[in-house]
């Protein structure tokens, strides 16, 4: 055994669930500045459960957004890849705000609140970053910034069994909200903004609230379905069920060193909405086609590849790429990964090998995601 | 949780007198909960020469892997086929059933070297 250093740091900040988390026995853990529960028992059952029937997770650590005004549709056009103008009150997309030159600075989910009103989430770990970018970018246009990540908790209820939790707690038609919607309304009596989106290849919730409701909401939802339904989930597991749902994550996948087309998320780049930061860069790359792309790798052995380890020609031995997140996959079984490899040697299908810890494991090109939940 | 009588390494592992020259090797319950959800173990060949120091297998979890080292110099003289088939022992029972090696130490004496219970509570503060 190694040695793993998790000694508390007192800079990192609580959300405003840590007595909750405390109280249940979590395994806390630092991450990007808060003090995060990484797991409550196990994160394989917290894993199974998001996938069988349903997790509760806090979220509060996400960066929170919020500008106002009618010059903020035009404003988020300029600043971020995505075409944010046409979104409908209401609904939400993905997006990315990347740099001049094209590297990403971070991927962001921006909900459309109102006519003149957006919710821009950014990741904890670069919520400064999108913060004074954003500030930057949106200087010249008709808009408000404020940054609400403190006066937002944000709890997720993630699950095949999300719907039925939240049925008898809400008066919303949640029948009628769609994947990437979100509605203003109230769970349990305290006002939130519920978006039907999610990091787990599962249906479910995202719960933006008050930090002061955050608790009771917690406990209405927890008491929704039983002791164990939902479960609360850790960010251990969260992990593990977006990389299974072939979601990237900021830092691993994507980087501020790749633009979205080698991460195969070229789709979310608007050229045709007029001009925005990075777009000339974008458009170069672009046309010119990346040199390597992101791929899926699932391991023919029991040892996983992990974020770091060389991917190598099965033959020579000769480097080809790397592995940006791997582990063994809880729902398939085998070891699953994704990375960055030339793209003649991207084709599902494609035998490929990863060095762990010295030793070559083959490996073979899968198409993304691993894991897609019957709808 | 920390058993008054083993002794324990630096890398978190601990070791219990089987018999005479030979010792049984695991890891600790705070190795474990550091782990998280162990899903694969490698173990080494029965037979093999070890020194001191010597990364003998493997213990993956979701999360991380982490070498087992040999805490000891000495030839692996069984190991724990049932932690390989049922990884989460190690986390159920890490002082007992999810044990994973034995070796048959080539100085009985050195098992003295190690840390008792009071150093290793006092090396992960829990005290």
């Amino acid at each position: 055994m190694s040695h793993q250093d998790t000694s508390h740091q007192d800079r990192s900040r609580p959300t405003p669930l840590h007595a909750v988390h405390v109280a249940l026995g979590a395994s806390m853990t630092d991450f990007a500045g808060w003090t995060m529960p990484l797991r409550y028992t196990s994160e394989l059952a917290e894993h199974h459960a998001v996938r069988n029937a349903a997790g509760l997770f806090d979220l509060s650590h996400m960066g929170e957004i919020v500008l106002t005004g009618p010059g903020s549709a035009a404003a988020l056009d300029h600043a971020l890849v995505g075409n944010i103008g046409k979104l409908a009150v209401h609904r939400a997309r993905y997006t990315m705000i990347c740099d001049t030159d094209g590297g990403v600075l971070d991927d962001l989910i921006v909900y459309r609140t109102g006519q003149q009103e957006y919710l821009v989430v950014a990741n904890a770990a670069n919520t400064a970053v999108v913060l004074a970018a954003l500030t930057e970018r949106v200087a010249g246009f008709d808009t408000e910034l404020r940054d609400a990540t403190e006066d937002q908790a944000l709890l997720a209820v993630q699950g095949p069994r999300a719907v039925d939790l939240l049925t008898p707690l809400t008066d919303a038609d949640l029948g009628a909200l769609k994947y990437y919607a979100s509605v203003p309304t109230t769970v349990s009596g305290h006002p939130v903004l519920l978006a039907r989106t999610g990091y787990t290849g599962e249906d479910g919730f995202e719960l933006f609230c008050a930090p002061d409701d955050a608790e009771p909401l917690w406990n209405a939802l927890r008491a929704a379905g039983g002791p164990q339904v939902p479960l609360p989930a850790g960010l251990a597991c969260r992990d593990s069920l977006r990389l299974e749902a072939g979601m990237p994550l900021y830092g691993n996948e994507l980087t501020r060193e790749r633009t979205p087309f080698e991460a195969g998320l070229g789709r979310v780049v608007k050229f045709d909405k007029g001009d925005f930061v990075g777009r000339d860069a974008l458009l170069a790359r672009a046309e010119a086609g990346p040199r390597e792309t992101l791929v899926g790798l699932v391991g023919r052995g029991r040892r996983a590849p992990r974020a770091g380890y060389p991917v190598v020609d099965p033959a020579t031995g000769a480097p080809l790429g790397v592995v940006t997140s791997g582990a063994p996959s809880p729902t398939l079984g085998k070891p699953v990964a994704m990375a960055y490899v030339p793209v003649d040697r991207a084709e599902p299908g494609t035998e490929l090998a990863v060095d762990v810890r010295g030793r070559q494991e083959p490996v073979d090109v899968v198409p993304l995601p691993f894991y897609r939940r019957e709808s | 949780m920390v058993p008054e009588e083993l002794r324990y390494t630096e890398q978190h592992e601990w070791v219990a007198r089987a018999g005479d020259d030979t010792v049984r090797v695991g890891i600790t319950d705070y190795a474990q909960r550091q782990l998280g959800d162990v899903v694969f173990v490698q173990l080494p060949e029965v037979g093999r020469q070890v020194a001191e120091g010597d990364s003998v297998g493997e213990v993956e979890s979701t999360k991380s892997v982490s070498d087992i080292y040999a805490p000891l110099a000495g030839e692996v003289v069984a190991v724990n086929e049932a932690v390989v088939t049922a990884p989460e022992t190690i986390n159920g029972d890490p002082y007992g059933d999810g044990w994973l090696v034995e070796l048959r130490i080539s100085d009985p004496a050195s098992v003295d070297g190690l840390l008792d219970a009071a150093g290793y509570r006092e090396k992960i503060g829990e005290v």
